[in-house]
């Protein structure tokens, strides 16, 4: 193999004639650079599948009907027939919640944002700014903000509205930044036809554009309630850390949901509560990735490719 | 349809010329004023010394026959132009020539391509060490996001080239591709703040930097207004002493004016409706625009079709 | 003929300056300007929130102590104020998470972006991104009951991990946060056009030198604001903290090996038992909260900048 010589002529080099080509230089470098960076995807997703399956198999002794049909205990002699359904059916009554505050809310100022705002006022950049800051704000911070002022200023107590609206807030940012990426995906040439046959704004919108980003909407907003249910840290600041035996009964009402719950488990002592941690764990996973993959499943069938 | 040549100075006349030869054809058709083969001092080998040698190529994208049994030379030190209507496969063979067709899954070629005599895929052949003899410039500028300095000295660092001093090869790159002045005080900015001409001729440098034999150019002017196009193609003739160029293009009357062969290309429709591209003709530029032998190639010259 | 044309004509013409009422608009536009404002109104209610009690906090403890104070004992007998134990310690698991999140994720995104074959990357990352919504309560568990006792098992020396202690903690963290830092890497990557590829390929480079020297330069900016994005997230995480970083806050902890208390693991611990509302420890909350939010707000702030100064690379 020969290596050009040393010189600065750029006329093409007569030391390296055809035949030059077949010595194939060996390049261990590249061969151990690529199962490198293969060992690095292997590795961090190899460990983490390794851990769910161990949650898994810790729990499998309790992945049964009692989950649902069994209230949780305090009682260490009742924990064999002890379940979550409290935590289980307030986490679904979150998720009704949460939806139905939010997702109005984030799709609304999502299309504010999209059609309406003039992005050159001063004010509709710091919304766009504050809402990008929202998004990366701690949510035991939010949580915080629904001790200080939801649950106290405005009176609303521990309850489950609380609970609602301190989540809902927490994953507004969510829907609010897929809705304007799927309302932005639609071509301006759909909107003009509309507008040159006569619509007015709203009317284009409603009729035109919103139709088009529904599936990014609905993903965005299928992720934003997977989320909202797997989140510990406001609602204990919210003082949900208590052992909740019944189901809600209203939206005044106390609560618990599944990762906290989780999380109450997890700070006692003995072993079996480890199990049933580990069981409920596997409930709330099976919630979430299900919702998960339910939302890549409709981005990826539904996105329209203009 | 006639054609005036641009008001140039020609390497090849000794004095600024109008050039304005009288129409040689017989029937309407190019007037191929100015073209490689008429040109006086031009260097012509007494034997054809084809440094590349095309033997039935076909290449394939899966199961779908792109082009189809094109065997062709490549003459050292000339310029050969590879024209025709869209889709007819210059640009694949083009890219077969130095192996760029590696990179698209599924792509295969079959016949053969020689460099020298030794066939570009054979098993033990290194396409990187191909890549640096047969070098390619790009329809649109690509030049790195880097300085100036960096595009044209990223070829001799990777290729590992020992260079006694990078300053004087990156400005030896830069004169020979006519950039020199123009960039001399500001090797270190961004070669992306160039104008769409001097970056070409950035891509254009920064290929010689490497020292290749061959150059492919697959469509270098088409994004380029015409004065920058008439740089480029000044720059080919002075490149063309020391250095081997294949050209696709999309523009008959470059053809004509800068190369000295001239390969022609159509697209066939078979009985399933798919186009296949083929080559129809290969002669020395001259004799093509004259006096073509296929009717298809003098339908195509004279605008007729495509 | 000519009297009714124009008769016509100045009637479409003044209908045209009539214009047609429509109060839905108007309607729909205050709707979604109050919309909007939600988002608003939640900013300004975090900031009053958090304002008022950390005003009374430091009308009792002084900043001095509270920024330079080597030790945070609220709870003690012997009451210290000084902040700076939280703040190691979430320095010390965000150093961990990252040296771990950052080689794994980017090495990750590299392979999926310019080695993996379509149809790998078209399964993988949809897989990615669904392990990115794992909640965070599962790693605090798994850290706690799997990670522990095994390196508690496999530890060389005698000195080995205490029952919760800032290394698993860091490792749970890391682990959470490489499918966020590998899938926002390999968008950047991906978006990097295909000609600079194409144009490296073709000046002899190898498949590293394509990575390396040219796609992760220019796809810095997308790396970059992942990696900010990673490290805020893992200074805002609080339930694998809580769970698994341990309690100890009475002075600055910088071995691993042991446990402390992080900013947001003292919040929650301290919201799971009872504080009396105006009480100094109810305050001494929302003054660490006070902190975390300008830490984080600087942090999104850097991240936003930087994602705007770069993106103009090829546009």
């Amino acid at each position: 193999m020969s290596a050009p010589t040393l010189t600065t002529d750029t006329r093409p080099d007569p030391s390296a004639p055809g035949s030059a080509l077949t010595q194939r230089r060996s390049r261990p470098g590249e061969v151990a650079f690529r199962l490198a960076m293969q060992a690095c995807l292997v590795i961090a997703f190899g460990v983490l599948a390794a851990l769910l399956a161990w949650v898994l198999v810790k729990g499998w002794n309790r992945l049964d009907s009692r989950l649902w049909t069994e209230m949780p205990t305090g009682l260490v002699s009742r924990l064999d027939g002890a379940g979550v359904q409290s935590a289980l059916v307030g986490t679904l009554w979150i998720i009704s919640l949460v939806a139905v505050i939010c997702l109005p809310i984030g799709i609304l100022s999502a299309i504010y944002l999209e059609e309406y705002a003039d992005n050159t006022r001063w004010y509709n950049r710091l919304l766009e700014l504050n809402i990008q800051n929202l998004a990366g704000v701690p949510s035991i911070i939010f949580g915080i903000l629904g001790l200080g002022i939801i649950a106290r200023t405005l009176g609303l107590g521990f309850t489950i509205i609380t609970a609602a609206i301190v989540l809902s807030l927490l994953v507004l940012p969510v829907v609010i930044i897929a809705s304007r990426e799927a309302i932005r995906a639609v071509p301006q040439s759909i909107r003009q036809a509309s507008y040159a046959l006569g619509a007015s704004k709203w009317q284009t919108v409603y009729r035109q554009v919103l139709p088009s980003a529904v599936p990014g909407i609905a993903t965005g907003s299928i992720l934003a309630l997977s989320r909202a249910i797997g989140e510990a840290a406001p609602l204990i600041v919210l003082g949900a850390v208590t052992f909740i035996t019944f189901n809600p009964d209203g939206l005044d009402s106390r609560y618990t949901a599944l990762p906290i719950q989780i999380y109450t488990f997890i700070t006692r002592s003995q072993a079996e509560y480890t199990e049933l941690a580990a069981g409920a764990i596997v409930l709330l996973l099976a919630i979430v990735l299900a919702m998960n993959s339910i939302a890549i499943f409709v981005r990826n069938r539904f996105e329209k490719r203009w | 349809m006639t054609y005036q040549p641009l008001h140039r100075r020609s390497p090849h006349d000794s004095e600024v010329t109008t050039v304005n030869h009288p129409d040689t054809t017989t029937r309407p058709g190019v007037n191929i004023a100015g073209t490689g083969a008429q040109r006086t001092g031009m260097r012509q080998p007494d034997v054809a010394a084809p440094v590349m040698e095309l033997s039935g190529v076909s290449v394939y994208y899966g199961e779908y026959e792109a082009v189809r049994g094109t065997s062709m030379p490549i003459q050292e030190k000339q310029i050969t132009a590879m024209i025709g209507p869209s889709g007819c496969g210059k640009s694949t063979i083009l890219r077969s020539l130095n192996r760029m067709n590696d990179l698209i899954p599924g792509a295969r070629v079959a016949g053969s391509v020689t460099y020298h005599g030794q066939d570009l895929y054979a098993k033990d052949v290194d396409p990187i060490e191909v890549r640096r003899r047969i070098g390619m410039v790009f329809q649109k500028p690509n030049p790195f996001p880097k300085s100036i300095y960096d595009n044209v000295a990223y070829g001799p660092r990777v290729t590992g080239m020992k260079v006694a001093n990078m300053d004087d090869l990156v400005e030896k790159a830069l004169r020979d591709a006519a950039l020199w002045d123009e960039v001399k005080d500001k090797l270190k900015t961004s070669g992306l703040a160039l104008s769409g001409g001097q970056q070409q001729r950035l891509c254009i440098a920064r290929t010689i930097a490497v020292r290749p034999e061959i150059i492919l150019m697959d469509e270098p002017c088409s994004a380029l207004d015409p004065i920058a196009t008439a740089k480029i193609e000044d720059l080919m003739f002075e490149l063309s002493d020391n250095y081997t160029i294949v050209i696709v293009t999309h523009n008959m009357q470059q053809a004509a004016r800068v190369s000295h062969y001239t390969a022609f290309f159509t697209a066939e429709v078979d009985e399933r409706q798919e186009r296949h591209g083929r080559l129809v003709e290969f002669s020395q530029t001259g004799k093509l625009f004259t006096n073509p032998a296929d009717k298809r190639t003098e339908d195509y010259i004279t605008g007729r079709f495509g | 003929m000519t009297t009714s044309t124009s008769n016509a004509g100045s009637a479409a013409g003044s209908a045209l300056r009539r214009g047609r009422r429509r109060p839905v608009d108007s309607i729909v536009k205050v709707l979604l300007v109050a919309a909007a404002l939600v988002s608003v109104v939640t900013t300004v209610g975090i900031v009053i929130a958090l304002v008022q009690p950390t005003i009374e906090f430091f009308q009792q403890v002084s900043i001095v102590e509270f920024v330079t104070g080597t030790s945070w004992t609220p709870t003690f007998a012997q009451k210290a104020y000084g902040v700076l134990p939280l703040v190691g310690a979430t320095l010390v698991v965000t150093a961990i998470a990252l040296a771990i999140a950052v080689p794994l994720g980017l090495g990750s995104a590299i392979y999926l972006s310019e080695y993996a074959n379509p149809r790998t990357r078209k399964v993988l990352k949809p897989i990615i991104e669904l392990l990115a919504g794992v909640p965070t309560v599962v790693y605090g568990f798994v850290a706690l009951f799997a990670l522990n006792p095994l390196l508690q098992k496999w530890w060389p020396t005698d000195n080995g991990p205490a029952f919760q202690n800032l290394l698993i903690a860091g490792i749970a963290m890391g682990i959470m946060i490489v499918p966020t830092i590998a899938s926002i890497s390999e968008d950047s990557m991906a978006a990097v056009p295909r000609s600079l590829r194409e144009g490296a390929y073709a000046l002899a480079s190898t498949r590293m030198q394509v990575s390396t020297r040219v796609v992760v330069p220019a796809a810095i900016s997308g790396i970059v604001a992942a990696i900010v994005l990673g490290i805020s997230r893992a200074v805002g995480e609080t339930m694998i903290v809580t769970i698994a970083g341990g309690l100890t806050s009475d002075r600055i902890v910088l071995n691993p090996l042991e446990g402390a208390a992080t900013m947001t693991a003292f919040i929650a611990n301290i919201s799971s038992g009872d504080i009396p509302v105006g009480s100094l420890d109810y305050d001494s909350v929302f003054a660490v909260g006070a902190l975390l939010f300008l830490i984080t707000f600087a942090l999104n702030a850097v991240s936003i900048r930087m994602v705007r100064r770069f993106r103009e690379v090829y546009e």
